[in-house]
């Protein structure tokens, strides 16, 4: 007991910087921004009023849920695809997938769209590419649309959603794999009916993950989107900088860190911190 | 590892595995019958859990060829052998029920749903985890978990249950209720069953055979009362219990057995010096040494000096120490110790002759 509570005093005294950071440089600032959506222009609730009513708002929140939805999704049976094969893999398929999956955190966010860009516009790589071979005649539209918004944003998200499912993925116990297979189960079965579902806590926290991420993704949509796929995190932006419309943008901003605070509460009810590193 | 319902015979013919520059098991040949309970005996690192994985599957041998019922099974993939498997620490499958853990390998095998259930819930029965059925792995105490693994192993009925150290984490009551119920499955069901274990007792307990392995090697297979009684070597005498070793000189065969001289006195043995002649190691186990006040002439014994006792309820354990200073321990009744203890100290060591066994000098 004695042994717990101290290991507790230590935890929250080496947390302590952080938190101190945190409340100065975060919540300090938010709890301003919070005020603003309440009295500006005006005091009252008209900023909230005008979210329930304004279908801008309403139709870049719809837009918002959907890409994060389809960035999770593809995210994360793109990460369990990697993830099976830089823990269970040969060592040199380890190797491979630990390099491609450390890589991209050394590049910016911003470098990776523009990268895109280049990839995917009506002259770049793949059009070019696909039409030199004869088969399109028109460029595609790969990007300035949702589809260029979900490729990056998976492109970025992707590695994030591997450590989780590594966590859950090396925690399984090897014998009850081969138990399955000892029992008459082929491999193919074997991974669908024990190997998934034996690893549901690291998908479930890889899934919040990239969800969360999502929904506030801000440079990705805005090179990539065009500004035809404006997502919720531009908008913000855009209330604030470009309209002169601050109590607007400030209640989207609450409402948006609620809803994630929402869904970091649930994460944490079926997932430990500690098995989504 | 062929039609259910029949116990399978098994022939594993010159099997070696190499793990790199490590020889986990070296040529190794061995007869398994068709429904015997065969433990595989030996410390950890010995080779016994690399021929269990091999027999398996999941485990491919270097060398060496694997047959069940006269078929070539070397190349085999686990899968596809089925044999029955119980895992230290269970394996369960943690996100199924304990039905539905039992009904896995028969729902690989496309069985119907009307009789999966009848034969999960015979298997239940027999095994005794009636309203349990809806549980979780986790929700279930060692001994019950034990009993769903043995359930899952044993519903398909396999032509050979593996089982490796299955009962290391129960405590000692529950392993003695667990050992006596897996004999029962074992004589219900008729299958062949290969156990591994490095607890001897427990080998010498369960088994119709006792394989007895170290450093990758198979020194000695037989009976409990053979391997016990007349080990091969010296590890195989020691490992299956506590032994007294006297040096003995000038051994040679005598009729229906041997002699030699054991601390300058006449020693008899039924056992044949055919691997050793002269220099040789007389083995004894405790339990069939005797306390005596003199040791009649032609009759086996030696003289010693009581040193101390350890109480063990049932009996006594007294250390001794020979003339010529070869230590010996005897298990007898406490009065016969403390009387022993009493009198001076100094008494005769004597034992039957067919008790005691030859091995060669030195080496293992």
């Amino acid at each position: 007991m004695r042994g717990v509570l101290s290991d507790r005093m230590g935890a929250a005294l080496l947390m302590a910087p952080l938190l101190l950071f945190l409340g100065l440089a975060y919540a300090w600032p938010f709890l301003g921004v919070v005020k603003w959506s309440f009295t500006l222009p005006s005091p009252g609730l008209g900023q909230y009023e005008a979210l329930l009513t304004d279908d801008l708002v309403q139709s870049v929140f719809i837009r918002t849920l959907r890409i994060a939805a389809i960035v999770t999704v593809v995210s994360v049976v793109a990460a369990y695809a990697i993830t099976v094969v830089w823990v269970r893999g040969s060592p040199a398929q380890r190797l491979i997938a630990e390099f491609c999956i450390l890589v991209p955190f050394w590049i910016s966010v911003l470098t990776r769209a523009f990268g895109w860009v280049a990839l995917l516009s009506n002259r770049g790589l793949i059009n070019t590419w696909l039409q030199s071979i004869g088969f399109i005649s028109e460029p595609l539209a790969l990007v300035r649309n949702e589809f260029g918004v979900i490729v990056g944003m998976t492109h970025f998200l992707v590695p994030f959603a591997v450590f989780p499912l590594a966590s859950a993925m090396r925690s399984l116990d090897d014998r009850v794999l081969l138990a399955a297979r000892g029992l008459g189960s082929s491999r193919m079965r074997t991974f669908w009916t024990v190997f998934v579902p034996m690893t549901r806590s690291g998908i479930i926290g890889s899934a919040m993950i990239v969800f969360v991420f999502s929904l506030g993704f801000f440079v990705t949509p805005a090179i990539l989107g065009g500004g035809r796929s404006v997502m919720i995190a531009e908008l913000i932006y855009l209330r604030i900088f470009q309209s002169p419309d601050w109590g607007l943008g400030a209640a989207i901003s609450v409402v948006l860190v609620l809803f994630v605070g929402a869904l970091m509460a649930l994460l944490f009810r079926y997932v430990r911190p500690k098995q989504l590193i | 590892m062929q039609q259910p319902g029949r116990a399978a015979e098994i022939k594993a013919i010159g099997i070696g595995k190499s793990f790199g520059s490590f020889r986990a098991l070296d040529n190794l040949t061995l007869d398994i019958g068709r429904g015997e309970f065969l433990t595989l005996l030996g410390p950890s690192g010995s080779g016994k859990t690399t021929f269990l994985m091999i027999l398996a599957g999941f485990v491919q041998p270097s060398e060496g060829r694997l047959f069940s019922d006269g078929t070539d099974i070397t190349d085999r993939p686990a899968e596809q052998r089925a044999a029955g498997m119980v895992f230290q620490g269970y394996a369960l499958f943690p996100h199924m029920s304990v039905e539905a853990n039992i009904a896995f390998p028969l729902k690989v095998r496309k069985k119907t749903g009307a009789e999966i259930k009848k034969r999960v819930g015979e298997m239940i029965e027999r095994v005794g985890l009636v309203g349990h059925e809806k549980k979780l792995p986790s929700q279930l105490s060692g001994g019950q978990q034990q009993r769903v693994a043995l359930a899952r192993a044993l519903v398909f009925e396999p032509g050979v249950l593996l089982l490796d150290e299955p009962f290391s984490a129960l405590d000692k009551s529950l392993r003695g209720q667990m050992q006596a119920e897996m004999k029962r499955l074992h004589q219900e069901t008729g299958t062949t069953f290969v156990f591994v274990t490095h607890d001897q007792s427990e080998a010498l307990a369960l088994s119709s055979r006792v394989a007895i392995f170290n450093h990758g090697k198979l020194l000695q297979v037989g009976a409990p009362d053979e391997v016990y009684d007349r080990p091969d070597n010296r590890f195989v005498a020691e490992f299956l219990g506590e032994i007294n070793m006297l040096p003995l000189k000038g051994v040679k065969p005598a009729d229906n057995g041997s002699t030699g001289l054991c601390e300058d006195r006449a020693v008899r043995m039924n056992c044949t010096a055919e691997k050793v002649r002269g220099d040789a190691i007389l083995a004894i186990r405790p339990e069939h040494m005797s306390i005596a006040r003199e040791a009649a002439a032609g009759e086996n014994g030696i003289a010693a000096t009581a040193i101390a006792s350890t109480y063990l309820g049932a009996a006594t354990k007294l250390d001794l120490t020979t003339r010529q200073g070869a230590k010996v321990t005897v298990s007898v009744p406490n009065e016969v110790a403390a009387a022993a203890l009493g009198k001076g100290n100094s008494v005769w060591l004597t034992w039957p002759a067919e008790k005691g066994f030859l091995l060669p000098h030195g080496g293992q």
